[in-house]
């Protein structure tokens, strides 16, 4: 089906239009009625992709400015694909967590489209157009409809993930000074036998390094994000933590391990032990915060502390790891972008739900919910079960494959990092105690159970986790190929 | 006496000196504008003057300037007192101390 | 295949299919909730016991089904069901336990509000546990494992608006997680060593001779960390600490984690994967990891039997008993009595079920006291439950012939005595052994004898649907030993898969008469100081205990777990909180300082900058801007309006250009 995935990131970019021309009341409509039909896009494409070809399918490739390299190419294969669902998935999620105002809408509707372009260019120039359209929408979202301390956090974020961009975007000038394209594929072929020489390398490393692990967020380059996350309102720290994190992760896959193996693998040990520290130091410092947000956020970066675990592992390995291993912690990779995206997502949307009632949402601000809201506490102990790596939950599956994958080939990180896994339980634990049993504090005595529309949110996020968690193949596959086809590039 | 180029020049200054006094003293905008066209009178007679004394006074293109120059006057003075007459008509005064208006 | 055989995932997914279904009904409709569950436990017993029948036609009896869970890569991850003796021995054994418990848990909890909700947990922790025994992966027996400690956090923290009883799951769910932990990391180097994590295989399995080839030297290191999991979950030193407060739940939630489920996990962990511990065992020199598990069984037995002596709550008491026949089991595994230790698991089972469904009876009698010493003579007020409870307690104790305790405990010493390695543990074990009697006497006195006391006094006996499995646990307890007995050693060939042999010398040997002796001195030495413990002495005022008065700081040590929770909190914990708070401190103040003092020299930069340009730059085009306006203004006041003014000066111009035109030529 061609024109498929213009189609994906046209459709939200038109609803943002709309949505400022129409009246108020239409807006939260328009979104809606936009998300269903990326939804039904993004269905389409899963339907039309073919699960056993390699590659990029469903390419759209026309001239765009030849001078500087740029072309207009989109494609997808299955690691795209994922995160197209993924987002197609989360956003709507976050339109139902939330009333946004009309601006928000719009400018939620813009971050969507961008989210679908970086996850469908494979061409720098556009690939970078859309990364940075995202971030405007972010910082205006944060700005302008935070928390108490928006102005700082919102321009923290953005002064953060901006200067990461701009040192990405000086890198890949020079490698297009040097090697004269920025064509995703061409650049990873080259990559294979070094893609540059001298320090020169070095420096674009750096500079590619420093944009991605900011945004994902790779310790220590983390600080902005309890910030953003806490005082974003709660639809737009779902997608926040949703999907945004997720282009980080991305970049990693597409472009720094493709683009600069043998650098990675020099460095492995420095990496993987930054990927260590994100696990373990930021489920400590998750325990130690008492605003649930905060606490959540925390716990985003020990997630995606496994993600860069397992990607380092299977760029790091010394020697050729077996194939089992690279397979299992790239596809636990993928998986865990998935499943952290859905339950970090609900999770977001759970503390929300509790600050709508009570309007704080310090963790010593509720107590004895158990007995007033035992469907919310139900419901919402899924999430964070699914959090902390319960079997029959979807985190397991990514969880155990990339430590099953890097345990084969870094034993000792992985061993350490298996303290995260502990420390999450630990922390979940604390905020159950905490928020589910005691006696019912006085404040929260007037609590609603979930209501109606909540459920309706609720049910199927829940069920999703439930499937994922236990008959994972329909998720698997979608990007068993691109796990297949990348081990090879870095056999 | 003969009568040379000097005499005719000293009066034309004279006459001209005298209609600068004119518009430079009087108050009343006719008396200026009767000064100005002292002053052109002055200089038509120098016109005519060093025709009269140029090597070819025979070819009379120093009168054909006058004439210009005296029908051109003959419109200025035409347009000036209009011109006096509007501005009487609108500050009814002939005053020009009265008029400032067009200073910046 | 027969049907019950390729069936055999029915006996975990029927009861937690029901749970999911209660879990969906109202709260009100309590009887179709209790209903559904003993249904389906009634059903997961019946299939277990056509499961068991099977096992009997053929010895060494093993059926597999193996099936992939899902592929990743080029990969595909397969899991399976496995039905041998072991399996279907525990299996039978939950499933009975559980039923009994179940009815029991209708009369216990018949006044709570959150009557369904309960019986949803129980239905679910039972076929967690019954998943547990069936999986031929250590994947998905983690995944049930699991499940079962959810189960027990969900059960333990039933009354959740208790404060002690959350902190009390919580306490049971992160300490066992640590196991887990242990376990996690077993898990995956035992694939990456074996590239399976299937039982059994086809001879392919890590448990077969081709999967344990390719271990070589990781499989201690493998066994320990796998035995790290046994350790949390079964309670065993050091990880025992969340057991005694697990007595927070509910009496028959107590009953199920301490008889059928969790806690007999990690013994039948050890079981299951004994090929593993056993590696290492060339000509009867035990392995390194089995040494490790004698020791840690070892110390938790005599350290739990010591610490029970010591308590006064009913089910502490117990929880402390479980604590020491736990580790009596993994005595047993590791001195390589395996089918000893399970058939102790087995009838384990049943007398501590027993046990604390009595207990439970005592407690619902005494309006929920559970202080022993506020207790006594309730021989007479509550017959049935002393009768009962007696059956458990001389089980517990050890008493020979037709208590099923006493022969599985013969066998334990029998191995134990055995073990070429060092005698430390037999001795160490038979004193364990004095204790147990001595501290189940204690409480049986306590408890039944004597005249009745404060939370006593109007104690009435239980209902029928209390009572009657009291009654059919006792029965069990006594016709366990039937199959027990070495006369007729069916139990033990079965579950090893060799022929039994009958053998009169393993029946009747000095050994049998040293336990009898010391099983009778341990109840002889309860009775003697206990005996009048509940009357005022001379001496002693009535609620102190005599052996607190005759050694008061050994008591204390004693009654308060060996101060070892509150070691773990001085350390352990408080070592984890510290470091909490500090990665936060770092978090808000190193690195996060770190990029405010980086967005600070920008800042510094631009303050630079901008004074630059205010300064310098600025300045000087702000003086020629005012130069030129003060100019403007002069000249425009010379701007009068004035035409002769204008004249003049231009007359004035005139004059001056002549005089410098003369000046000039």
């Amino acid at each position: 089906m061609a024109g498929l995935i213009t189609a994906l990131f046209l459709v939200p970019l038109l609803g943002a239009l709309f949505v400022g021309v129409v009246p108020k009341n239409y807006a939260r409509g328009i979104a809606l009625g936009c998300n269903a039909i990326t939804a039904i896009v993004a269905l389409t494409a899963w339907r039309s992709f073919d699960p056993g070809a390699a590659g990029l399918q469903m390419i759209e490739r026309h001239v765009w400015i030849p001078a500087i390299g740029a072309e207009y190419l989109v494609g997808v294969d299955g690691l795209s694909l994922l995160l197209v669902l993924l987002t197609s998935l989360v956003i709507p999620f976050a339109f139902f967590a939330q009333r946004m105002e009309r601006g928000a809408t719009a400018l939620m509707l813009v971050m969507q489209s961008a989210l679908y372009g970086t996850f469908t260019s494979q061409n720098f120039v556009l690939w970078f157009l859309f990364y940075e359209m995202s971030l405007v929408p972010a910082f205006l979202l944060i700005k302008i409809w935070g928390g108490e301390n928006r102005d700082r956090a919102a321009t923290k974020f953005f002064l953060y993930t901006f200067l990461g961009s701009v040192a990405m975007l000086l890198a890949f000038l020079g490698i297009y000074f040097v090697r004269g394209t920025f064509d995703f594929a061409a650049l990873a072929a080259l990559g294979k036998n070094g893609l540059l020489t001298g320090k020169f390398v070095w420096l674009a490393f750096a500079g590619i390094f420093l944009g991605l692990a900011v945004k994902v967020p790779l310790f220590p380059f983390h600080t902005w994000l309890p910030d953003a996350y806490e005082n974003a309102p709660t639809g737009v720290s779902m997608v926040l933590t949703g999907v945004l994190s997720k282009m980080g992760v991305y970049g990693f896959v597409r472009l720094l391990l493709p683009l600069f193996p043998n650098e990675i693998k020099i460095l492995s040990p420095w990496l993987l032990g930054l990927a260590v520290c994100s696990i373990v130091f930021a489920s400590l410092a998750a325990w130690a915060q008492s605003d649930l947000k905060r606490m959540v956020a925390y716990l985003s970066v020990n997630h995606l502390g496994y993600c860069m675990l397992g990607l380092f592992a299977v760029s790091a390995s010394p020697i050729v790891a077996a194939r089992i291993d690279t397979h299992a912690a790239l596809s636990g990779v993928f998986m865990q972008i998935f499943n952290h995206g859905v339950t970090a997502a609900a999770l977001f949307y759970y503390v929300g739900l509790l600050e709508q009632r009570r309007g704080l949402r310090g963790i010593n601000d509720f107590g004895g919910l158990m007995q007033r809201t035992p469907l919310l506490c139900g419901w919402m102990s899924v999430a964070m079960f699914s959090s902390l790596g319960l079997p029959g939950l979807n985190g397991f599956i990514g969880e155990f494959l990339i430590f099953k994958g890097s345990f084969a080939i870094t034993a000792s990180f992985t061993a350490v990092a298996v303290i995260g896994l502990l420390v999450t339980a630990i922390v979940f634990m604390r905020a159950m105690q905490a928020l589910f049993s005691g006696p019912l504090v006085e404040s929260c005595s007037a609590f609603p159970d979930l209501l109606r529309s909540e459920k309706l949110v609720v049910v199927p996020v829940t069920l999703l986790m439930f499937a994922i968690g236990i008959a994972p193949q329909f998720i698997f596959n979608v990007f068993n190929t691109t796990v297949v086809q990348m081990a090879r590039l870095f056999a | 006496m003969t009568v040379t180029l000097q005499i005719f020049l000293i009066v034309s200054a004279a006459l001209f000196c005298i209609g600068l006094l004119a518009a430079l003293s009087r108050r009343h905008a006719i008396f200026i504008l009767i000064g100005i066209e002292m002053m052109l009178a002055a200089a038509n007679l120098n016109f005519i003057a060093f025709w009269r004394f140029s090597p070819e006074p025979h070819q009379p293109t120093g009168v054909m300037v006058a004439i210009f120059s005296i029908a051109i006057a003959a419109a200025e003075a035409a347009v000036g007192l209009a011109l006096v007459i509007a501005v009487y008509r609108h500050y009814r005064t002939t005053n020009v101390d009265q008029f400032d208006q067009l200073k910046g | 295949m027969s049907w019950p055989v390729a069936n055999v995932w029915l006996i975990p997914a029927i009861p937690i299919a029901i749970s999911l279904v209660i879990l969906s009904l109202a709260k009100s409709r309590r009887q179709s909730a209790a209903g559904l569950a003993i249904i389906g436990q009634v059903v997961a017993l019946a299939l277990s016991i056509a499961g068991f029948l099977e096992t009997l036609q053929t010895p060494s009896f093993r059926a597999v089904q193996n099936f992939t869970w899902f592929t990743f890569g080029e990969t595909a991850l397969r899991i399976g069901w496995v039905l041998d003796p072991l399996a279907a021995a525990m299996l039978v054994m939950i499933a009975l336990v559980g039923l009994c418990i179940f009815i029991f848990s209708i009369g216990y909890m018949a006044d709570d509000k959150n009557f369904t909700r309960f019986f949803a947990y129980l239905s679910f922790f039972s076929g967690a546990m019954l998943g547990v025994v069936i999986a031929n992966s250590l994947l998905l027996l983690f995944v049930f494992w699991e499940l079962v400690g959810l189960a027990s956090y969900l059960l333990i923290g039933f009354w959740i608006e208790r404060p002690r009883a959350a902190a009390a799951a919580k306490k049971a769910f992160i300490t066992t997680r640590i196991g887990d932990m242990g376990f996690f990391l077993g898990m995956l180097w035992l694939y990456h060593s074996s590239g399976t994590l299937l039982f059994y295989d086809d001879g392919n399995g890590c448990l077969e001779s081709v999967g344990l080839a390719m271990l070589g030297a990781s499989a201690t290191f493998i066994a320990l960390l796998i035995f790290c999991g046994a350790i949390g979950k079964s309670g065993q030193f050091p990880l025992h600490v969340w057991l005694p407060d697990a007595m927070e739940g509910p009496t028959p939630v107590s009953a199920l984690i301490h008889a059928a489920t969790m806690v007999a996990a990690g013994v039948f962990l050890v079981a299951r994967v004994y090929p593993l511990f056993s590696l290492g065992t060339i000509n009867g020199v035990t392995s390194s990891s089995l040494t490790v598990v004698v020791w840690i069984g070892v110390t938790t037995a005599l350290m739990a039997a010591l610490i029970a002596i010591a308590q006064a709550d009913i089910k502490r008491i117990l929880a402390y008993s479980t604590v020491s026949q736990l580790g009596l089991m993994m005595v047993s595994l590791g001195v390589g009595g395996v089918a000893a230790g399970i058939m102790h698991l087995l009838a384990h089972g049943f007398f501590k079920a027993l046990l604390f469904l009595g207990a439970g009876s005592v407690i619902h009698g005494c309006h929920h006291e559970q202080d022993i010493r506020k207790m006594g003579g309730l021989r007479r007020l509550m017959p049935v439950t002393f009768l009962t409870y007696a059956v458990g307690m001389m089980a517990l104790s050890g008493v020979p012939l037709f208590f099923s305790g006493g022969w599985t405990k013969e066998e334990i010493l029998h191995a134990t005595a055995h073990w070429p390695k060092s005698h430390v543990p037999y001795y160490l074990v038979l004193a364990g052994v004095i204790l147990t009697a001595l501290y189940m006497t204690r409480q049986v006195i306590y408890v039944f004898f004597g005249s009745p006391r404060a939370a006593s006094a109007h104690a009435r006996e239980s209902p029928r649907v209390m009572t009657t499995p009291l009654i059919a646990l006792a029965l069990c307890a006594i016709f366990f030993s039937v199959v027990l007995t070495p006369g007729w050693p069916w139990l033990h060939g079965y579950l090893t898969g060799e022929p039994a042999q009958f053998d009169i010398k393993r029946s009747i040997q000095p050994m049998l008469f040293v336990s009898l002796v010391l099983v009778a001195a341990g109840i002889g030495l309860g009775v003697l100081v206990y005996g009048r413990a509940g009357m005022p002495d001379r001496r002693r005022p009535a609620e102190v205990d005599p052996f607190e008065y005759a050694q008061p700081a050994l008591f204390h040590f004693l009654e308060n777990k060996m101060w070892i929770d509150e070691l773990y909190g001085r350390t352990v914990i408080a070592f984890s909180w510290m470091s909490a708070r500090l990665s936060d401190w770092m978090d808000r103040y190193f690195w996060d300082g770190l990029v405010r003092a980086f967005g600070r020299l920008g800042q510094l930069f631009g303050i630079f900058t901008t004074n630059v340009d205010e300064l310098g730059i600025n300045a000087g085009v702000d003086e020629t801007m005012t130069g030129t306006r003060g100019l403007g203004r002069v000249m425009s006041s010379w701007h009068s309006g004035q035409i002769q003014t204008y004249l003049g000066v231009i007359a004035i111009g005139m004059l001056a250009l002549l005089l410098l035109y003369a000046w000039l030529v």
